[in-house]
């Protein structure tokens, strides 16, 4: 224990003196996460939108109302007739057009359904479904203020966007930052750290001591499981108190997941580490065998439904997939361990595997 | 020396494939004793000697090590050697207290130890004024002496050293032998491999490695006598040509 409390002293002294390693432990959770809310989010804000009124009465002014004065949409002009729809989108800025039939009040009143068009600049697809959604999700609202006067449905919506109500992109990406973040401190770093070692010639003076190759390497990742540990809750507080994402599920639940994912990264780390001889190939290897897959494949930025087939397939291999599926569900849906012990489960089994192979290639290095 | 060796060595091999890195030696040392190990880069030394503290498993033949044998016993082989390696081995951004401090720890000193030896060891390098000094802003001089009397911190009956003044100083080299001379009047076994000719002299016996065999043994003088040479670094020459003809 001496012996371990020494060593993992040391460990530390080497952390906190390299402002390189300090600077991506601390900074890099904070840069990213402002990175991924602020700047590369897929929610648009105050998208220019035109209305063609051909009601103007109650409802579409309360329609028109609650558009305008949500975050989402911005007036810019009214239009007077269809014909004018036409160059509406040829100023370059307006986004949709939102066309109201006559006598809207009327027909909803007597309890008829009607239509509303949606007219959107599909040049850009994404933004156009998006702002697509936006709308349905106000005209549920309109809905919904109606059914407080107890009447019946009348405006349909087909589709409604569950747990995000407000489609907030940071709601995504916080599980996925802590995923690579994961991957980042505990495999990379480590896998850096442990081949340092080997470069320096210092690896060999320890496994000469008493210290078994065990504990030298368990001694070693022990710092990185608490500065990784550091590190998704900074994440986590960040999105709470900057972007108000909220862990609806049990805290403790979503820290014990972490842990697991860590433990697992940390034993890819230790598999880097016993393969690759120098540090360039370590963090090469790390780069292209963890943190790729793990931003491209796991969901985080592409959704897997829409990857081709064999991406689906390989996705399946990339751990953080299933941890992001985890995270999602506990942080967004509250979900307790009945709906995410198969994720669980295959994390487990996945932690299981690498850490017996990091062993066997451990013992066959030594001899 | 009647006495009982304290490292013995036989028909020791370590094979990579077809190629014999160290192919069948046997030597003994014995307790007290400076013993050089010497040979070209590449003869194998360094594969020996990490055969010897346990690093690597040796393709067949036997040794021990204080008493223990380097196949069962690794773990206690460990305990009682100190071991200094051809690359410099201490941590560069830790400060000298913080490297003595890791390394009694390692070895299983307790804190009173530690302390006690910290003191010591400062002393006697007369490095009292640096201990709170990063490693990498020592010369290179003083971070081998100071590696050397880390690897010595938990008084090891026998101490391996790996070629430990590669790229020093003639100056430096010779305080660093100071340092290998008072450790040996203490009683440690000095076993230290080096291709420095002048250093095989300073050695109380030196075994020659040819291509991973002993082509030579015994004291400077009785090497010089028998080999019909002036100085060591004739002996060798003499020695590395037969190992060529050898071949």
């Amino acid at each position: 224990m001496k012996r371990f409390i020494a060593f993992v002293t040391k460990e530390f002294h080497h952390i906190l003196r390299d402002p390189r390693t300090l600077l991506i432990l601390i900074g890099m959770p904070v840069a990213q996460i402002l990175l991924f809310g602020y700047a590369i989010t897929n929610e648009i804000r105050e998208a220019p939108v035109k209305i063609l009124d051909d009601a103007k009465d109650e409802a579409s002014r309360e329609i028109t109302e609650k558009m305008v004065s949500s975050e989402f949409f911005s007036l810019a002009g009214f239009l007077n007739s269809e014909e004018e729809m036409e160059s509406a989108f040829h100023d370059g800025i307006t986004k949709m057009v939102v066309v109201f039939p006559p006598d809207l009040n009327t027909s909803l009143e007597s309890g008829q359904s009607e239509s509303i068009q949606l007219i959107a600049d599909a040049t850009d697809p994404n933004t156009a479904n998006t702002l697509v959604n936006y709308v349905q999700g106000i005209l549920s609202d309109y809905n919904k203020s109606n059914n407080i006067e107890s009447l019946p449905i009348q405006v349909n919506i087909i589709t409604r966007m569950h747990f995000n109500p407000s489609l907030e992109g940071v709601y995504y990406f916080v599980p996925g930052i802590i995923a690579i973040l994961l991957m980042l401190v505990s495999a990379m770093m480590t896998s850096i750290s442990i081949t340092r070692e080997k470069e320096l010639g210092t690896m060999e003076v320890l496994l000469a001591s008493p210290m078994l190759p065990g504990q030298i390497i368990i001694a070693k990742v022990v710092p990185y499981v608490v500065l990784s540990f550091l590190d998704a809750l900074i994440i986590l507080a960040m999105g709470k108190f900057v972007f108000g994402v909220p862990v609806n599920g049990s805290l403790l639940l979503l820290l014990s997941v972490s842990l697991l994912f860590i433990i697992l990264a940390l034993s890819l780390g230790i598999l880097i580490s016993t393969v690759a001889q120098t540090q360039q190939t370590a963090l090469l290897l790390s780069l292209m065998a963890l943190m790729l897959p793990t931003i491209m494949l796991s969901g985080f930025i592409f959704p897997i439904e829409s990857m081709p087939m064999p991406l689906q397939v390989i996705s399946n291999i990339v751990p953080a997939r299933w941890f992001i599926v985890i995270a999602k569900d506990i942080m967004l849906k509250g979900s307790g361990w009945e709906l995410i012990w198969k994720e669980v489960v295959i994390l487990l089994g996945f932690a299981l595997f690498f850490i017996a192979m990091s062993i066997k290639k451990f013992k066959v290095r030594l001899e | 020396m009647a006495k009982e060796p304290i490292v013995t060595v036989r028909n020791l091999v370590k094979a990579f494939g077809s190629f014999r890195a160290v192919d069948n030696i046997s030597f003994d040392v014995f307790p007290g004793e400076i013993f050089g190990f010497l040979g070209a880069n590449g003869a194998g030394k360094s594969t020996a000697i990490k055969m010897l503290i346990g690093l690597w498993r040796p393709s067949s033949g036997q040794a021990t090590i204080a008493g223990f044998d380097i196949y069962r016993d690794t773990e206690k082989i460990k305990k009682s050697i100190g071991y200094m390696s051809q690359k410099f081995s201490l941590y560069t951004d830790l400060t000298i207290r913080e490297n003595i401090r890791l390394f009694g720890g390692i070895y299983g000193l307790d804190r009173a130890s530690i302390k006690r030896k910290t003191e010591e060891l400062l002393d006697q390098l007369q490095m009292q004024k640096y201990a709170t000094a990063m490693i990498h802003d020592l010369p290179l001089g003083w971070k081998q002496k100071l590696a050397f009397s880390v690897a010595m911190i938990h008084e090891p009956k026998i101490i391996f050293l790996d070629e430990p003044t590669g790229g020093v100083d003639p100056i430096t080299r010779r305080q660093f032998w100071e340092l290998i001379y008072a450790a040996a009047a203490q009683g440690t076994t000095i076993f230290v491999t080096t291709h420095y000719m002048d250093e095989a002299e300073y050695c109380d016996r030196i075994s020659m490695m040819v291509n991973g065999k002993i082509a030579g043994l015994g004291t400077p003088d009785e090497l010089k006598t028998g080999f019909d040479s002036s100085d060591m670094d004739e002996v060798f020459i003499k020695i590395a040509r037969e190992g060529e003809v050898m071949i």
